[in-house]
């Protein structure tokens, strides 16, 4: 597969008259994003803000961040079988708009949602501090269940990013990038002298608000399988979790899957990038038993010389993480396994919830229970009143000058195991 | 700005005393810098000041221990030092562990910040690795020019209470706490190198060395659980309603032990979670999903078990790290002991 991506600067977003991308500013029509979202009958109301990096803006409680992406050329469209129709995404022209970001604000569990700052300490923890981000902030009708309320944030996230995707349809790209895909025996034909490298998955799937959907479909319910990473650059996955806002995947890193990109980057020098495959982290044993079985049957049957592990979420699906690592190894393939940690607050604890000798290889995204103190912003958008009880604060974690002390697991991205960020521990 | 005030320790071969022969040296105090402290004073320039140095012979150190670590630190009591420094002590293996033994007493007993510096299997780097600063070193003093300017910054640091990079930072031995930094590359591209040079034969660095994991083996079966007095301990946070005692959602610091006299059933208005983890919907509309305590009533009724013990445990599991659980448990576990009960259900989610 080959997938030409085109990206447009983004340099602003205004609220204007007419909604359009005029020299690098895009402008919207509030109104009409209004109009398009409240067509969902589980809203009473949306109110629309606009956070630029640098600003002293606090967003907060944050579900999803999502990259506005439009389909030009080829085959399907942006989020295949959730917002357009089911067809084979990840060829032809696909437009960016990058700089910019979708966010959508609501309190669907209060634990589990997270912070992003515009400026400050808190803004170097996040990717989503240096994105212009249209900000959407939901308030649901009464009575709205949690279950339905996460589903109908979701998809308006997804119904906004993909209008203001459209918006760059007839936009000339600033920059473009071409990532090709060959199939196996192309690869082994290209590049015969190269290490062939896969890259493995592990998608949140413990359900009950952790879930991930592939082409629509809810990945708990689906065996480990194969895809092109060209695919996943068009929306073939979103996220669809209330987890701890340090390591949620949003649908922004699985669009800028960083491990994609690195591998594309050394494909056809240093290695060949020959396979993706994706799997699951449900919770019942007989589930991971045979997830983690199907992961190493397709690497070993793919005769990979080396892959790439990365996990979503802690705890539980260290035990998704570690049987995919052990069992991949022992059919003679390399691993490297990207997680984080969850060394306390004094970072002096084990930091995984298990662990075996043959995960030698790994790459950490940090450690999620440091603590820091997020000074005072000067403006709020969404609500300060899960402060408190959101996952990585504690009680009386406001501070008479209106700062905020948490562990960095509140904040959004902070501790990425897609290997987005910069941070890593020792 | 006044000098940050330095007390160094060196042994009697450091000292220029002797070298083995003079090895049962007993501790002295001199006024300044001596030996290699001549070459911390110059890293230090204005900044920092080695008030006095204390000397002992290895032999005498680690023949008379305890004694020989008191004397120690009464020399330094008093000095009002800023930061305490022992060695380098490169490889000299009773060297380092005297280093290390000093430092590690002078920061429990006086609360002066103290480091060290010694190549990684000196014995004294194995044993208090986990507890002090101890920049890494060649195996002898060859080494002393690399290590003077890192134990140099580093005491700079730890004088003026600024905050401690991490190991690969700041050039001490990693083994103790976790530290987060900034990298020059992100996390992906460091994982594609590695797997590059792993796949090679190449060697690598892993960022995070496997533990040696603490696996339980399952206690034998209760012989006869009709006569056992059981407890419901669990990590899934139920608490009653309101959460008293406010644990919280994600990495919990306390655990709570409520008492369950008389409960027969847990219900949406008496107990609900304070996990951040899951979903809490259904632990909400019925707590004993994940407390069983109504089946545990019928059973008790039913005479299957003994009794349910009056009082249960709980924390939040979510982001807790495994030290503190470790902690949780070995309190509790003692109360339940002490109160004779013979079975514990332990619940997740």
């Amino acid at each position: 597969m080959k997938l030409d991506v085109g990206y447009i600067l983004i340099k602003d977003i205004v609220f204007a008259e007419k909604s359009e991308i005029k020299d690098g500013i895009l402008r919207l029509n509030a109104k009409e994003l209004e109009t398009l979202v409240l067509e969902d009958e589980r809203f009473l109301a949306v109110s629309f803000d606009i956070a630029r990096p640098g600003e002293s803006v606090r967003i907060t409680p944050v579900k999803d961040v999502i990259e506005p992406r439009a389909k030009v050329e080829g085959q399907g469209d942006i989020f295949p079988g959730v917002i357009s129709k089911v067809d084979v995404v990840g060829s032809g022209k696909t437009h960016v708009l990058r700089g910019a970001a979708v966010v959508t604000v609501g309190k669907v569990v209060g634990f589990q949602e997270g912070i992003i700052d515009m400026t400050g300490l808190g803004a170097e923890y996040t990717p989503f501090s240096k994105t212009t981000n249209l900000v959407a902030d939901f308030t649901p009708r009464d009575g709205l269940t949690p279950h339905d309320y996460e589903a109908a944030l979701r998809f308006a996230g997804l119904k906004l990013a993909y209008a203001l995707g459209r918006l760059g349809v007839n936009i000339s790209p600033d920059e473009s990038k071409v990532y090709e895909f060959p199939s196996l025996m192309e690869g082994i034909k290209l590049y015969p002298d190269l290490p062939r490298v896969g890259y493995v998955q592990m998608l949140q799937s413990q359900g009950l608000l952790h879930d991930t959907y592939v082409y629509g479909v809810d990945m708990k319910q689906s065996l480990t399988t194969m895809l092109s990473p060209t695919e996943i650059m068009d929306g073939a996955i979103i996220s669809g979790n209330c987890v701890s806002a340090c390591d949620k995947n949003t649908t922004y890193h699985h669009q800028n899957n960083p491990v994609i990109e690195d591998l594309f980057a050394e494909h056809g020098k240093t290695l060949n990038f020959a396979a993706m495959v994706i799997t699951n982290e449900n919770v019942y044993l007989a589930d991971k038993i045979r997830s983690s079985d199907w992961t190493a049957k397709l690497v070993d049957h793919l005769d990979l010389d080396g892959v790439i592990i990365s996990q979503e979420g802690f705890g539980n699906p260290d035990t998704d993480l570690i049987m995919n690592c052990k069992k991949v190894e022992a059919t003679g393939t390399k691993t490297v396994i990207i997680t984080n940690e969850y060394a306390g607050r004094d970072g002096t604890s084990q930091s995984l919830a298990d662990a075996d000798p043959s995960a030698d290889a790994l790459v950490t995204g940090g450690n999620s229970n440091q603590v820091v103190t997020l000074p005072k912003l000067d403006r709020v958008i969404g609500t300060l009143d899960y402060t408190e009880k959101i996952a990585g604060g504690f009680a009386g974690n406001v501070g008479s000058d209106g700062s905020i002390t948490v562990e960095i697991q509140a904040i959004t991205g902070s501790t990425n195991e897609l290997g987005f960020n910069y941070m890593s521990a020792r | 700005m006044p000098k940050y005030k330095v007390v160094h320790y060196i042994n009697q071969f450091y000292a220029g005393i002797g070298g083995e022969e003079k090895a049962d040296y007993k501790p002295e105090i001199r006024d300044g810098a001596v030996g290699p402290g001549t070459a911390f004073a110059s890293a230090f320039g204005d900044e920092a000041e080695i008030i006095k140095t204390i000397v002992c012979g290895d032999s005498y150190f680690n023949e008379n221990l305890s004694e020989a670590t008191k004397t120690l630190v009464d020399m330094v009591r008093g000095l009002d030092a800023d930061v305490f420094i022992a060695g380098p002590a490169f490889n000299a293996g009773r060297y380092g562990v005297a280093c290390a033994t000093i430092c590690s007493a002078v920061s429990d007993e006086l609360g002066i910040p103290v480091l060290t510096g010694m190549f990684p299997e000196n014995p004294g780097a194995e044993m208090f690795l986990d507890r002090l600063y101890i920049i890494e070193t060649g195996a002898n003093a060859a080494g002393m020019r690399n290590a003077v300017p890192k134990m140099a910054a580093l005491a700079l640091k730890l004088a003026s209470g600024a905050p401690i990079g991490a190991s690969i930072e700041e050039g001490y031995l990693p083994g103790g706490a976790r530290v987060n930094f900034f990298e020059k590359e992100r996390g992906s591209k460091r994982a594609v190198d590695m797997l590059l040079k792993k796949m090679a034969g190449k060697p690598f660095v892993t960022e995070y060395p496997m533990p040696d994991f603490d696996r339980v083996p399952p206690n034998p079966a209760v012989a006869d659980i009709s006569k056992a007095t059981v407890a419901l301990v669990t990590s899934g946070g139920i608490v009653p309603k309101g959460n008293p005692d406010r644990i919280e959602s994600s990495s919990a610091s306390k655990y709570g032990e409520y008492d369950i006299t008389g409960v027969l059933d847990l219900t949406a208005e008496t107990y609900e979670t304070a996990h951040g983890g899951y979903d809490p919907i259904y632990a909400n509309q019925d707590a004993d999903r994940v407390l069983p305590v109504d089946v545990l009533r019928e059973f008790e009724k039913e005479g299957k078990i003994g009794k349910l013990y009056n009082k249960f445990y709980t924390t939040v599991g979510n982001g807790t790290s495994t030290k503190s659980s470790k902690l949780f448990a070995q309190e509790f576990s003692k109360k339940l002991k002490e109160n004779n009960v013979q079975a514990v259900i332990l619940t997740s989610t």
